[in-house]
């Protein structure tokens, strides 16, 4: 409740133009030339020293994305991306790959001291026990610092750069990485198998509660750099596992590409629960500048009775182009995916998910919260599959959309297809907008008009905030009334 | 106290309120009475200061200061406090949450100090049990899925909480039975004081039964046409507005 008081002072505290991770990091770095070629993915395969089989990978990814073309489906609008115009690799220079903390640039943990994320483990230890989480921190095409590793290791679990992981472990990267994207599955997806930098591995082994939440955050530096980091995450028999991720970027007049891969595996009896909070740079309300989000998420419930959940609050990027998906393949398994997504100023979202149901007994949940302002567009677009095999297969989707004032759009997409009769697949979805009745409601009783639309629009999203891990779904809630700035009156 | 002057108020290039004269000092329950289309509730929202109510002359004052220049927001932290005819759902949003909201707001432009946790959870707690509200609408979100009776009650915790100088009832009785009409009015009745105004908006006697007013308004066509004591209230019971509404056309 008194998150609620926090985000309405949040909301009177900040300016029109609100983004506040806006600042640049003054940092040398060291840069692959730019544009893309053979040559470039094999700079950026030996900067990281890999096995050959992983440079034959990513050049096998790269003559296929030159086959492909970008898609169009979706209901954004762009000008054409200059591939050959772009930065696929930068490295802080001070940094050759994971180091221990002390040898971190002091720079560089400035920035994220700015951004409030504790890199320094004694410092996060003096924090309240419960509320510890592990951090991989990703700095433009590198990561450079994963804190608790130590301590999760004594339980056996694997939490480390994936670039790092290809040396330690390579042979766990090996059977699961591309297992749930494949490298041809979409165009971006093929330009991040050819190009991926770095981004976090995890492995759970069997059995194992993973005993703190694992996060990893991502921070654009370098002008005209696109970030292509690349997750995966493995969940083995009877293991759980929390996962957060969190991104931002500096303010600049051009667009910037970002284009990841997320890869989940849940074997038997296993659970991930995957939290997102993207709060990359949106542009000015003009619509200049910010990131454009092309990303590609999917988790497999490759085991039985395994489970996947999705949240994500997505208030950042110019556009996003993104659906994190379940294949839910194993026998009772479950997939389950919360979003909240605001748009503002002229902000483009196309964002939904896919469960796709193989197995018996498979059943999912979606709940999607939309929520646009300013000249914004907001579609859902998701798709649920039965599979003729997937006796008694259930979905329950409800889709709510949200307006704030009369030049924003929202749009609902959704695909159903069941090839099995004994499949229930249910689908609720409403558009409401805030009314004057009560936003005047809420000014009578000594509410502004702002803190009025931001208890409304917390009240809206409310269901899908409890999904979040208590500390972030406060962070969640002041994010959503700093993005909502200035959208009243 | 309230002071209302040659108020003209229009929506929509409407012209509702013609020429509306009227004041209320403190201590004082004055009811206003009317036909439907009266302008009964625009008054309401013009006091209150809703949006699209657009004052075109005339003049309102709380305690000698003029309300025009305010927002609703404002005003309510002067003192002033609508209790709507229809009161508002707020899914989502718990009650307890919004009332924390609502007191810490109208606190702040006043340039007080927040209540206390434990504190406002007490005062809370002991409001609504006068009311014989329970404590689990408080856990529940504002207004949603409550009988009308039940969204009544809720405006009067309300006004018990936030403890305004003048409060406007709009209609208050419309679709309440008469135990939760005496529940409401009894709400009403333990909040008269020396210092505090109200103005009781209603089409029905019935209401001034249980909420004896020291003066009765008569609204018909956005103006007032007859004020009396409570005697004229009985005298509309018995003859109806009919002589009234001639009398403005």
């Amino acid at each position: 409740m008194p998150a609620v008081q926090e985000t309405v002072d949040r909301v009177k505290s900040v300016d029109v133009d609100a983004y506040k991770y806006g600042f640049v990091t003054d940092i040398e770095s060291e840069k692959a030339p730019k544009g893309l070629n053979e040559d470039i993915v094999r700079y950026i395969s030996d900067r990281k020293s890999e096995p050959a089989w992983m440079t034959q990978w990513r050049l096998d990814a790269y003559q296929r994305w030159l086959t492909m073309t970008e898609p169009k489906w979706a209901r954004v609008d762009y000008p054409p991306i200059d591939f050959q115009d772009l930065y696929y690799y930068s490295a802080p220079k001070s940094m050759s790959g994971p180091q221990s903390l002390d040898e971190v640039d002091p720079e560089i943990l400035k920035t994220y001291d700015k951004l409030g994320i504790p890199l320094r483990e004694r410092e996060a230890l003096l924090g309240i026990p419960s509320s510890r989480v592990a951090v991989d921190a990703v700095f433009d095409s590198v990561s450079v610092a994963t804190t608790f590793k130590a301590e999760l290791a004594k339980s056996g679990v694997i939490f480390c750069p994936i670039s790092e992981a290809l040396q330690s472990h390579p042979d766990l990267v090996r059977q699961y990485l591309g297992t749930v994207v494949p490298v041809t599955d979409n165009f971006y997806a093929t330009l991040n198998s050819a190009v991926f930098s770095d981004g976090s591995f995890v492995y759970i082994p069997p059995g194992v509660r993973c005993p703190m939440e694992l996060s990893t955050y991502f921070r654009i530096n370098e002008r005209n750099t696109g970030q292509f980091e690349r997750t995966l995450i493995i969940a083995d028999k009877g293991s759980y596992v929390s996962y957060l991720e969190g991104c931002t970027a500096p303010m600049r007049d051009e667009n910037q590409l970002h284009a990841a891969v997320v890869e989940l595996i849940a074997l038997d009896d296993a659970e991930i629960k995957y939290s997102t909070v993207q709060n990359w740079y949106p542009g000015d309300s003009d619509g200049k500048g910010g990131i454009y989000n092309f990303v590609t998420k999917r988790g497999d419930c490759r085991g039985a009775r395994s489970k996947i959940s999705w949240t994500q609050v997505e208030t950042g990027s110019a556009i996003t182009w993104k659906y994190p998906s379940c294949i839910l393949r194993g026998d009772d398994s479950r997939g389950e995916f919360y979003s909240i997504a605001i748009s503002n100023g002229k902000q483009q979202v196309d964002s939904g998910t896919k469960m796709l149901h193989l197995g018996k007994n498979t059943s999912s949940r979606i709940i999607s919260k939309g929520i646009s302002a300013g000249r914004s567009n907001n579609t859902y677009r998701g798709q649920v599959f039965a599979h003729r095999k997937a006796q008694n297969a259930r979905n329950f989707t409800n889709c709510d959309s949200l307006l704030i004032g009369q030049q924003c759009g929202a749009h609902t997409i959704p695909y159903i297809e069941s090839r099995n009769a004994s499949a229930v697949f249910e689908h609720e979805a409403t558009t409401s907008k805030i009314s004057e009745d009560q936003l005047f409601y809420c000014m009578q009783r000594g509410l502004s008009g702002e803190e009025a639309t931001a208890l409304i629009v917390n009240g809206f999203v409310r269901d899908v905030l409890q999904q979040l891990p208590m500390e972030f779904a406060v962070e969640a809630q002041k994010l959503i009334a700093v993005s909502l700035e200035g959208s009243v009156g | 106290m309230l002071k209302i002057d040659n108020l003209h108020a229009r929506v929509d290039d409407k012209e509702i309120i013609k020429g509306l004269s009227l004041s209320v000092k403190a201590g004082e329950v004055a009811a206003i009475m009317g036909p439907n289309g009266s302008g009964k509730s625009t008054l309401s929202y013009v006091v209150a200061g809703r949006a699209g109510y657009e004052v075109t002359d005339g003049s309102i004052s709380l305690d000698g200061e003029s309300l025009l220049d305010m927002e609703a927001n404002e005003r309510a932290a002067k003192g002033l406090f609508l209790a709507f005819q229809y009161p508002l759902e707020i899914p989502g949003v718990t009650t307890m949450t919004f009332l924390k909201a609502a007191m810490n707001a109208q606190r702040k432009q006043r340039g007080e100090a927040e209540m206390s946790t434990p504190d406002f959870i007490k005062t809370v707690r002991t409001a609504a049990d006068k009311l014989g509200i329970k404590q689990d609408f408080l856990r529940r979100p504002l207004n949603v899925g409550f009988s009308g009776g039940e969204k009544k009650r809720m405006e009067v915790l309300q006004m018990m909480l936030l403890q305004p100088r003048l409060a406007i009832l709009d209609e208050t009785d419309s679709g309440l039975d008469i135990d939760a009409l005496r529940i409401v009015a009894e709400g009403v009745n333990a909040l008269r004081s020396p210092d505090r105004g109200f103005l009781v908006i209603t089409h029905y006697q019935r209401l001034l039964d249980y909420i004896k007013p020291d003066s009765v308004h008569v609204l018909s066509s956005g103006r007032i046409v007859k004020s009396g004591g409570p005697e004229l209230a009985h005298e509309l019971e018995r003859n109806g507005y009919r002589d009234y509404v001639a009398d403005a056309a």
